[in-house]
């Protein structure tokens, strides 16, 4: 008895307990809201960092076959329509401004603001995903879709085909796990417009709508080296 | 780095920086100028240069979509330490990938 007491007394004797009346969501692992903030934050960015290196693989392949096949990386991308790419980078911009607009007014205790810009996000993501499945229904239309070996171009040597259905298949390989994540963002999001709408953010607490705007801005980078990857060559 | 000072420290005093509204819609701003440079830029026949260029561009729109839409700019130093060396890291995948297949006979036509 007299060890259990000791050990209470060693532990809480520095700092008075507070568990009392701390903030309903600090963890009790924590000191303060600050120090849960910004453990939170960084914890995100070493996942950040991961997904950095994830997609790098597949922009370094990227890279490493466009060096071989120039022609054929010119020719795919010609199959690719770049005004419904620049038009869905504005989107997808436009759905970062609003993201970051939601981190604002999380801050500044803006509940219906709040909720507003994340639903706002929800839909420009949405219209996002939605256009790129209009743009993979017509690649399958024209038979571009890898393995489907209906690809053919007058002008194209055997080799050639081959070649532009390897740029698809870094197509629908890059922009399919983007859109993956997309997806899992809205659902996300999602969870967010309901937490949001609860009140369970504010000025003290908002931690969690920032490192869901982590997320979504570094879906956005990947789609910002993308469009001119892709679209562009 | 300027605005780093008071947030170097973990924990204690939550010194949260919030960024103006006029700053969020200046970024946003800037991207949309860049997009449409990228684009731009594209349809201008450089040959190697115009992937260079695309690469740079899309950077620039990359640094400027990290350090203020993702607040690293306000963040402290351990997050800055963080972010660059993802991109050390990145930078060694590229260098090592490269390395083998520029000095080992590839492209094998």
């Amino acid at each position: 008895m007299s060890d259990v007491t000791l050990h209470h007394g060693a532990e809480h004797a520095a700092e008075p307990h507070k568990h009392a009346h701390h903030h309903p969501f600090l963890q009790h692992h924590f000191e303060d809201l600050g120090q849960q903030h910004e453990a939170s934050t960084l914890g995100m960015w070493f996942f950040v960092a991961q997904e950095i290196l994830f997609f790098g693989g597949a922009f370094c392949a990227y890279f490493i076959y466009r060096g071989m096949y120039h022609d054929a990386w010119k020719l795919g991308s010609h199959h690719q329509d770049w005004k419904i790419g620049a038009a869905n980078t504005v989107v997808l911009i436009l759905s970062s401004l609003t993201m970051a607009l939601a981190v604002w007014g999380a801050q500044g205790a803006k509940r219906k603001f709040t909720a507003l810009m994340l639903i706002l996000t929800l839909i420009l993501g949405g219209i996002f995903v939605g256009v790129k499945g209009y743009e993979y229904s017509v690649h399958i239309d024209h038979g571009l879709f890898p393995g489907a070996q209906t690809y053919t171009n007058v002008e194209a040597t055997p080799e050639l085909t081959q070649q532009v259905q390897l740029f698809m298949t870094f197509y629908f390989t890059m922009t399919g796990l983007h859109a993956l994540h997309m997806i899992i963002g809205a659902g996300l999001l999602l969870w967010f417009i309901k937490r949001t709408w609860r009140g369970d953010f504010g000025p003290e607490y908002y931690g969690p709508v920032e490192i869901m705007g982590l997320y979504w801005h570094f879906v956005d980078i990947v789609w910002i080296f993308l469009f001119p990857l892709l679209y562009l060559v | 780095m300027a605005n780093a000072d008071h947030s170097d420290h973990i924990g204690h005093a939550p010194a949260h920086h919030r960024s103006s509204l006029a700053s969020y819609f200046a970024v946003f701003m800037t991207l949309m100028i860049l997009t449409v440079v990228t684009v731009w830029v594209s349809r201008i026949d450089l040959g190697a240069f115009n992937t260079i260029v695309a690469m740079a561009i899309a950077i620039l729109k990359a640094t400027v979509v990290i350090l203020w839409f993702m607040h690293v700019i306000h963040s402290p130093r351990l997050t800055w330490i963080v972010v660059i060396s993802s991109f050390i890291w990145l930078a060694m995948m590229f260098v090592l990938f490269y390395a083998d297949y520029l000095t080992r006979g590839w492209p094998l036509s």
